[in-house]
């Protein structure tokens, strides 16, 4: 029995995150010595069904080709899933807006339950997963025949985009509902790296005090080649949108450094970015529980502090 | 239309989580249970839907120990007009959830279900996805926005990358997510009316439905604490030990 790894798509790409999944997936395999498949679904799906061939240890794409599954609506992509289902012993994809939107689909109709999250591989059957906001970590074990499993991109290195040079087989369609219907979408345009993808982030939180104080943010970030991130309080109020906000009901993220600007550091934020490998916190208040999982601390007004900063960077 | 909503008893969001001595989960005795704050916004969307007049009935469903009355008194308090409890001392797992609530479905038959887009106990973020794939009904997960169109429903959901609008033929799922709406608190004379508003209890036995969970939990652990590192003294020696020490920036 094979892996089934559902990659995540978006605007003809292949998203990063479909390369941490695959990393899980080669963790459950390792014991189990079977082939990892790959299903790319999406409309002239060609492309990156050749960006899919090129990822290493991956023995076959499977390739869906139709317009239905351009915007990846669950109900389409989770009828698809199924009907490829029979003979994989897992099935896996990102914990991103796509794959917790499809997944649990999958395994209501194939009458499994679906793993979230996991963050780590003990055996084929057994996964360790956050609960609680990241407060506690499960060790959970299934009893179902078929593993429906959700990687949370965090807890594994993503593996090479390139080097392989997996077999395609374009796989036939079945019926799909046709219930819902993709209207539109706005997503934020920007130069910078995504939150989570992006090796270093620097977020503000409520001590930034206005939207327009986030350009102080911006020129830092754009000087180390940064992600903008935010906390959930800078988001409700208004500074900067929600696609920015890094905490438990926004991205986890764990980047090689995450500087925290203003921001006092509530559980619900800690649980999206303690993870990262340097965390630096710049605040005013020096009591704030930011500092306490802070490798380097800066007690200072951050509007004195991140102009510095930006002048610091330059010299070098 | 008629509306059903998921409320789910939970360890109050701000409670400090403490897992057990002997690693079998957290800590829950003594502790403060509320709504799961996903589930208040599920319920607030449908009392506003019933204020614009497009909704004729609140039901208000919640699956669990007995003490889950108290969450359904909640969401009558906030004006759900009905609610129903399946009583049961099982850990039910997502699955189980919705397959229970499918049963109640089947028979209530409501255009419109409203459930939280996850519990903030185990995270899963399943039940409501799982509940439309076994209905074969519509999804909108994660929504910021429900508009009541003609015959269906257009949503607004919260997507990695900004935000998404689908349209859905009715009957449909939603998922809410946390900007929809601010949850109202419920005054005292609606807390005392609720008091007296219809709360059928049931077992998930009379649904015919079997809830033995699918996933064992071996042990539940603390993660890795971080200790707190050093006080900079400026910009300058931040930078410098960033750069020479963490080796992070260039």
């Amino acid at each position: 029995m094979s892996l089934l790894v559902i990659a995540e798509v978006n605007g003809g790409a292949l998203k990063s995150a479909t390369l941490n999944t695959v990393a899980a997936a080669q963790a459950i395999a390792q014991t189990t010595g079977t082939d990892i498949h790959i299903l790319v679904a999406d409309e002239n799906a060609g492309s990156i069904a050749a960006a899919a061939q090129a990822i290493p240890g991956i023995a076959k794409v499977l390739v869906a080709d139709s317009a239905a599954f351009a915007h990846g609506l669950a109900e389409p992509v989770a009828a698809l899933v199924v009907s490829l289902a029979g003979g994989y012993s897992h099935i896996l994809a990102p914990s991103t807006t796509f794959g917790k939107n499809i997944l649990p689909r999958v395994a209501a109709l194939l009458d499994v339950a679906q793993i979230s999250d996991i963050v780590k591989v003990i055996a084929p059957d057994t996964f360790v997963r956050p609960i609680y906001a990241g407060n506690a970590l499960a060790t959970v074990q299934s009893a179902d025949s078929v593993k429906v499993i959700t990687v949370r991109g965090t807890g594994f290195d993503a593996v090479p985009a390139d080097g392989g040079s997996a077999a395609v087989e374009t796989v036939a369609i079945p019926a799909l509902p046709t219930k819902s219907k993709f209207v539109s979408q706005q997503l934020a345009k920007s130069e910078r790296p995504e939150l989570t993808a992006a090796k270093i982030i620097i977020s503000g939180g409520r001590g930034m005090g206005s939207g327009e104080n986030f350009h102080l943010i911006e020129t830092v970030a754009d000087k180390l080649g940064a992600a903008v991130g935010a906390s959930r309080a800078a988001v409700d109020s208004g500074f900067v949108s929600n696609d920015l906000q890094v905490g438990q009901t926004g991205k986890i993220v764990a980047p090689n450094l995450y500087v925290a600007v203003g921001i006092s550091g509530a559980i619900q934020h800690l649980a999206g970015m303690s993870g990262s490998k340097v965390i630096v916190a710049i605040n005013k208040d020096e009591e704030a529980p930011i500092f306490q999982v802070a490798d380097y601390g800066l007690v200072g007004d951050l509007f004195q502090v991140l102009p510095q900063l930006s002048q610091e960077l330059d010299k070098h | 239309m008629k509306i059903l909503v998921g409320v789910k008893r939970v360890v109050d969001y701000n409670v400090k989580i403490r897992v057990k001595a002997d690693n079998t989960g957290v800590e829950t005795a003594n502790v403060k249970f509320s709504m799961n704050p996903f589930d208040e916004i599920a319920v607030e969307e449908a009392v506003r839907l019933k204020e614009a007049g497009k909704v004729s009935e609140i039901i208000a469903v919640s699956l669990g120990i007995a003490q889950s009355q108290d969450t359904i008194r909640t969401a009558l308090a906030m004006g759900a007009d009905r609610g129903i409890l399946v009583q049961t001392d099982v850990d039910l797992q997502p699955l189980a959830v919705a397959k229970l609530l499918k049963a109640i479905i089947d028979k209530e038959a409501p255009s419109l279900v409203l459930l939280g887009k996850q519990a903030i106990d185990d995270d899963s973020n399943q039940t409501g996805q799982m509940l439309a794939a076994l209905l074969d009904w519509p999804q909108g997960t994660f929504a910021s926005k429900i508009t009541v169109t003609g015959d269906g429903i257009e949503v607004i959901r919260e997507v990695d990358g900004g935000l998404e609008t689908v349209a859905l033929t009715l009957p449909a799922l939603v998922t809410t997510d946390l900007r929809l709406n601010e949850p109202r608190y419920a005054s005292l004379p609606n807390i005392m009316k609720a008091k007296k508003k219809q709360l059928d209890v049931i077992t998930p036995a009379d649904l015919g439905v079997d809830v033995t969970p699918r996933l064992t939990t071996l042990k539940v652990e603390e993660p890795p604490k971080r200790k707190a590192g050093i006080k900079v003294a400026d910009v300058a020696e931040l930078v410098n030990r960033l750069r020479n020490e963490a080796k992070v920036i260039p």
